[in-house]
């Protein structure tokens, strides 16, 4: 569809002042593909692994404990943490709560705080610091 | 009113969308959003109280009930939501009519197809010799 450059495009990301409010909208869209695609990619590849034998598994868990694999690993569980987070406050917003300014704004980098904070406590966990 | 035409608000937005349709889509989103709060902490809880993470650990934890019933709905739900938040992704971006029509089909043919391979792999923990 041709567009006719007379007409206004809609104002693009670059013209609004950067607010907690838009960054986590588009975090919730990023973690969400990342999520979909490198997260369900890994769990299936994950799930065939452990379904096709040790040699399998093998090579699942050198790659899962490689440096790259360490980094999708801990940025997937970012991912899932913030999606977590960001999906429940925008529940909320669909029943028409927590539009106001204020508290929008406090709900959503409490979401990028929370998402941290869980991030670093799941693998806290999983290094065996509170065992 | 002649015919056709609807009275209600709802009645005339319906089918005006960017995807020309939308409400049972929308809600399904949000269904598997609530119900993937409640599988994906037990996917993330499970695996961090697991006593640890080798093949044979793994194999006899999702082959017994209480592993691979909600492993099962855990990959079920997770494809419908991403399938249905790619979607969205999709219906946002991609504005040429045949272009959104051959991305929507590799989505679902994706999306179904992974979704069959991962319950695959689940049966054969489930049932497998091995």
């Amino acid at each position: 569809m041709a567009r006719n450059p007379d007409r206004p495009l809609s104002p693009h990301l670059s013209i609004w002042r950067w607010g907690p409010g838009m960054t986590v909208s588009i975090l919730h869209r990023v973690t969400g593909g990342a999520l979909a695609v490198a997260g369900l990619g890994v769990l299936t590849w994950w799930l065939w692994a452990i379904a096709d034998g040790n040699a399998g598994y093998e090579r699942f868990a050198e790659a899962a404990a490689s440096p790259l694999g360490i980094v999708v690993l801990v940025g997937l569980t970012w991912a899932f943490w913030q999606h977590f987070l960001s999906g429940i406050r925008h529940l909320v917003m669909d029943s028409g709560a927590g539009l106001e300014l204020r508290i929008n704004k406090l709900f959503s980098v409490l979401t990028v705080a929370g998402a941290l904070f869980l991030t670093a406590l799941t693998w806290a966990i999983a290094m065996g610091v509170f065992a | 009113m002649s015919v056709g035409e609807s009275s209600t608000p709802l009645g005339r937005v319906r089918g005006t969308g960017s995807a020309h349709h939308g409400g049972e889509h929308w809600l399904r989103e949000r269904l598997t959003s609530a119900a993937l709060l409640l599988l994906g902490l037990w996917f993330v809880a499970s695996l961090l109280l697991l006593p640890d993470l080798t093949r044979g650990t793994l194999a006899e934890w999702l082959a017994s009930p209480s592993g691979a019933v909600p492993m099962i709905l855990f990959v079920i739900v997770a494809f419908m939501h991403s399938v249905d938040g790619l979607k969205t992704v999709i219906d946002d971006y991609v504005h040429d009519e045949a272009n959104r029509l051959l991305a929507t089909g590799l989505l679902y043919l994706g999306g179904v197809g992974a979704a069959a391979l991962a319950l695959f792999c689940l049966a054969r923990i489930a049932f497998g010799a091995d």
